[in-house]
């Protein structure tokens, strides 16, 4: 018990991000993301780290990359608006393949929104945001620890795949707090990243760049970045599975609403429906697979965002019309209630079922983990 | 068990150290917990809403959609978060500042003169201490010398001298309240 | 047989992008010559910017990166601030520096980042094919100032050098040119000021050189030297405009 810290979401994110052996951290204050930068101004100096508050996001995130091409692990954070001016810099950093995590605590948009939570920057973070053909690893917490453990495993796969990493709470991530284990050990040694800017000592020059002028190299590149992106896509997906095997409709929700939908099933058990929830969590690379695969057993989709509606649109693309998706979303800062899913979930329900089944005939409760 | 709490009052009433401190006492004692502000975009004197859960399963959505107890701290905050209450509700009105507008059917209303008691302590800050402790002689829902622990690490420093006002405050809301309702204690 | 003389061994043995008569090509041969003669080529780190000189990681042996446009003296900063004990330099013109990055410059400047700029201002964007730069004389005739730039229109040259001197956090400050022997020997001594000023940890140091663009000011190469000579240095005195050793502290 004596391990466990009561912390917002912000702040877990940042102190996560130091046990990960982060010692640089650019940012400028935008609510409400502001207490990951104040935990940063406290503890960088603490641990011998670098914490400057930039100029603008975009002063940030170069500054972030020029760190990341100097060969440290750094992390800038920002929401919504912010995370708009930094996609030029990510796409640069994507462009010149540099490890960097980037926390976006998202907030109601478009233009100045409010600051309420929100997923409305789902098609930015993982449809590229910036110019050009490139990917974003994009993570998606739904719990304070979830999200301070996501933080600690970004610095890993950013500095494995040489790509920028993203961590996509919302304001209600960022503000909620929760008990935190920083059960990891704190990381202190990394591997040698010989492509780094260092000075060139004894060595031949290194040139970080994602300039190719001349005709061919570029498409060359960016053909390897789309094999990288492939194997990324192999290898990283992230998602949890809760209570599909038997359902009738599956849910799928990220985050926030993820939760949300699972108080909706445990709502619904008593009354003997067969409700299940895919989370994803990694939302670039997407759980492509295991939705096709869910979309031979289930007999509806219903996604749920903080959104018009974003993901569904992947999810569509993923079930390729084997199964009807429905969709329920609230947008500009609004938070979908448990109530209202169920209302929903009760409204598709006769177009693919007969109705609640008994529990005996269910041969097993239904479990909700 | 699971309690879902609506901390309602200005900003500077304290509902935010009061949420945060029933929080941190609630985890050592082994109970999940999720605590989650939301407030308008004033930081001062605009109205502050704080979701409190503490359970002994696993809390799903953070969000308190209806709240087993609503504690409201002034008139505004109690108007704007009066939805929160279902069938069974507690209420706990801060009455120095809050009006009962109304009898509701099945909740079980109690009004604490938080701010006087606060003030007459000489603090009025510590109103949302008379609050807790009334809350918590309804509720047990912690043990008070694990909160009081808690309420000793938060006030460090210059603070430090609080603590002995804001324990005094504490007291003072389950005796008004055990004087003014005669309640024996229930266990839930 | 004894050498005479031999181009500097930073300077990567290549043909350049750069136009006849460009400013470029002198300016980066002197930052190789000063590596070269402080031995410090394994202890350099470089940005290139986006503008005529994006390809100056192509000519310098040393390592560099590439920075967006305007952001220079950001990515600088994240690279200073990882290796403390290199010298950091950014190589930036005046679309760059002066429009796009003025917010950077400034801030670098102010936060007394100890990094080293060197400004290229040769007043007109080259590589857009020549339009207006923050910096372009007044009466200046570029692709965006048809009939010459007016004070009305289209505001006034900015001074950066000026302009940086009345921020606390910067230490040395100097414009030059490169339009004799002489001036470049003290384009030189400036650029060597510069790194000096960083390697005793003294703070933001940024050298403004005045540059030719033959191609852009519809001028010849010789012409263009003579026009910043007579005309371009009325707008931009030559001088050290902040100099850390001249301060009494």
């Amino acid at each position: 018990m004596s391990n466990k810290h009561l912390m917002t979401g912000n702040e877990a994110a940042a102190e996560a991000a130091i046990q990960a052996g982060c010692r640089y951290y650019y940012g400028y204050p935008i609510t409400p993301q502001n207490e990951l930068m104040n935990h940063m101004a406290m503890r960088m100096p603490q641990v011998g780290g670098t914490f400057i508050q930039a100029e603008s996001e975009i002063a940030a995130i170069y500054m972030a990359y020029g760190s990341a091409a100097a060969g440290a692990r750094v992390m800038t954070s920002s929401s919504s608006p912010g995370i708009s001016l930094k996609q030029e810099g990510i796409s640069y950093l994507a462009g010149s393949e540099l490890p960097c995590v980037i926390v976006n605590v998202q907030r109601g948009g478009p233009g100045l929104g409010d600051i309420s939570p929100s997923q409305a920057d789902y098609f930015q973070a993982v449809k590229g945001g910036g110019h050009g053909d490139y990917h974003t690893l994009v993570l998606a917490p739904s719990s304070v620890q979830e999200l301070a453990d996501l933080v600690y495993d970004a610095f890993d796969l950013a500095d494995r795949y040489r790509n920028p990493v993203m961590v996509l709470g919302d304001a209600q991530l960022g503000q909620m707090v929760e008990p935190v284990e920083f059960s990891r050990p704190p990381r202190t040694y990394f591997p040698k990243k010989k492509w780094a800017i260092t000075g060139a000592e004894g060595r031949p020059r290194n040139i970080i760049k994602s300039f190719y002028p001349v005709k061919g190299e570029l498409e060359e590149f960016n053909l390897y970045l789309q094999r990288k992106y492939q194997k990324i896509e192999e290898k990283e997906v992230r998602y949890e599975e809760i209570n599909t095997y038997y359902s009738e409709i599956a849910l799928v929700a990220y985050g926030t609403c993820a939760r949300i939908c699972k108080e909706v099933i445990r709502k619904a058990s008593p009354l003997g429906y067969r409700i299940g929830l895919l989370r994803p969590i990694s939302l670039w690379p997407f759980p492509k697979e295991a939705l096709r695969n869910l979309s031979e057993r289930v007999k509806a989709f219903l996604v749920i965002e903080m959104s018009a509606g974003q993901m569904v649109e992947d999810v569509r693309l993923s079930v390729l019309g084997r199964c009807p998706v429905h969709f329920y979303g609230r947008t500009g800062g609004g938070v979908p209630s448990s109530k209202a899913v169920l209302e929903k979930v009760l409204e598709i329900i006769p177009t693919v079922s007969a109705g609640p089944l008994e529990m005996a005939e269910m041969g097993l409760p239904p479990k909700v983990d | 068990m699971t309690e879902k709490v609506i901390l309602v009052g200005y900003g500077g009433q304290g509902m935010m150290l009061f949420g945060r401190l029933l929080a941190q006492a609630a985890m050592l004692d082994g109970k999940q917990v999720t605590f989650f502000p939301s407030y308008g975009t004033e930081v001062r004197g605009g109205t502050a809403c704080y979701h409190l859960i503490v359970s002994t399963e696993e809390i799903y959505s953070p969000v308190v959609e209806e709240a087993d107890t609503l504690i409201a701290m002034n008139q505004p905050a109690y108007l704007k978060s009066r939805d929160y209450l279902r069938p069974n509700s507690l209420l706990l009105l801060n009455s120095s500042m809050v009006r009962r507008e109304d009898n509701y059917n099945g909740i079980e209303v109690y009004e604490i003169p938080a701010t006087e008691i606060a003030n007459e302590l000489g603090n009025v800050v510590a109103s949302n201490m008379v609050m807790m402790g009334a809350y918590n002689y309804i509720k047990k829902l912690i043990s008070i010398p694990l909160f009081l622990n808690c309420l000793k690490q938060t006030l460090r420093g210059k603070k430090a001298a609080l603590y002995e006002i804001n324990k005094l405050a504490l007291e003072r809301g389950e005796e008004y309240l055990k004087n003014a309702y005669l309640l024996k204690a229930p266990t839930i | 047989m004894e050498v005479l003389y031999s181009p500097p061994e930073t300077l990567i043995r290549t043909s350049t992008h750069y136009c006849p008569g460009c400013g470029h090509g002198i300016v980066q041969r002197l930052i190789a010559e000063i590596i070269d003669e402080w031995g410090i080529r394994g202890k350099t780190i470089g940005l290139a910017p986006v503008g005529c000189a994006v390809l100056a990681y192509n000519y310098l042996d040393i390592d560099m990166s590439e920075a967006a446009h305007g952001r220079p003296p950001a990515v600088a900063t994240g690279i200073k601030r990882v290796h403390p004990d290199k010298l950091v330099f950014s190589y930036q013109g005046d679309g760059d520096l002066a429009a796009i990055g003025l917010a950077e410059t400034i801030h670098a400047a102010n936060r007394g980042e100890n990094i080293t700029v060197i400004f290229t201002n040769n007043a007109v964007y080259g590589m857009t094919n020549g339009q207006m730069a923050p910096t372009t004389l007044l009466g200046q005739r570029t692709l965006t100032s048809p009939e010459g730039r007016s004070s009305s229109a289209h505001g006034y040259p900015l001074r950066i050098c000026e302009l940086l001197a009345t921020v606390e956090g910067s230490s040395y400050l100097e414009r030059v040119s490169i339009t004799s022997p002489e001036n470049i020997n003290k384009a030189k001594e400036a650029i060597k000021k510069g790194f000096k000023t960083q390697m005793e940890k003294r703070g933001f140091s940024l050298i403004e050189i005045l540059c030719p663009c033959p191609v852009y000011w519809r001028m010849g190469a010789v012409e263009s030297m003579r026009f910043i000579d007579e005309e371009m240095t009325r707008t931009y005195p030559l001088g050290v405009f902040k100099d850390w050793e001249k301060i009494a502290t």
